[in-house]
């Protein structure tokens, strides 16, 4: 293996170590507003992830959406609903033994199917902008599904706004 | 960059975070927690999308299926954080708290 070669692993290594450190905290901490930014911290791990996938504008998209968007609307929830959990003793209900089990069996399950499947790799090096090819498919081929996520956005704006309402 | 790194590895970290995600969806107290960990499972099967896209498709350029199904699931995604808090704010202002435990008014 080459020098860029294990670049790209160590780099490769940070950012999962980071994301997945993140993602711990995020469902591990007892304040909820710092998990919160833990959240945020695993977002900027994923649009990373994105990067070194060569999808560069899902990685941009993650950041303007992910953390500019929905990262900072969770934290504002959270600021509007904070008062009471503060003198909570545990953030984490009775049956948490139960779920951790279940998901350490999960894991495994995955990870061991995950390892046996033969996955096939055709993917070789991108060079040219990916960009004006998903605009073009954006536009084209899922012209319908676009516009249809675009009304359920407007139905989701609409739905929100009237169940917060006073 | 590309031929260096096996899919593997993306697959495992999609599947640690999903579990991170589902334990925190589950165990959690605070309703906005479990959003939290909605949001983590959401991710994870992005990287998974991508990853795939990436790595399996013959012509990735041409066909970025991947890439579209991710934009839609982010679009989704912020969706369902709106509707989703709204209705968290909503029950904190009827019944004082966001703790999943005591919100049990359609429970029989």
């Amino acid at each position: 293996m080459d020098v860029i070669g294990i670049i790209s692993q160590l780099v490769f290594f940070l950012i999962a170590a980071l994301t997945l450190a993140a993602g711990l905290a995020t469902v591990l901490l007892r304040n909820v507003f710092h998990a919160g930014l833990a959240l945020v911290g695993t977002f900027f791990g994923v649009a990373a992830l994105y990067l070194m996938l060569e999808a560069e504008f899902l990685a941009v998209v993650q950041i303007l959406i992910y953390i500019g968007a929905i990262a900072v609307l969770i934290l504002f929830a959270i600021m509007l609903t904070r008062s009471l959990m503060k003198n909570e003793d545990s953030n984490i209900n009775k049956q948490w033994a139960w779920v951790a089990t279940v998901i350490v069996i999960l894991f495994v399950g995955l990870f061991i199917l995950i390892l046996q499947v033969p996955w096939q790799h055709s993917g070789t090096a991108v060079y040219t902008d990916l960009v004006p090819h998903l605009g073009t498919a954006l536009l084209t081929t899922y012209l319908l599904p676009f516009e249809i996520v675009s009304v359920l956005l407007l139905a989701a704006l609409i739905g929100a706004f009237i169940i917060a309402r006073e | 960059m590309i031929t260096t790194i096996p899919l593997v590895y993306y697959l495992t970290i999609s599947a640690a975070l999903f579990c991170l995600g589902l334990f925190g969806a589950l165990a959690r107290r605070n309703a906005i927690a479990v959003l939290m960990g909605i949001e983590l499972m959401l991710n994870a099967v992005n990287i998974n999308l991508v990853a795939f896209w990436r790595y399996g498709s013959p012509d990735p350029i041409g066909d970025q299926s991947g890439i579209v199904f991710a934009l839609f699931v982010i679009t989704l995604a912020a969706a369902e954080a709106a509707v989703g808090l709204a209705l968290v704010i909503a029950i904190y202002r009827s019944r004082d708290t966001v703790n999943v435990e005591e919100i049990d008014l359609l429970k029989w």
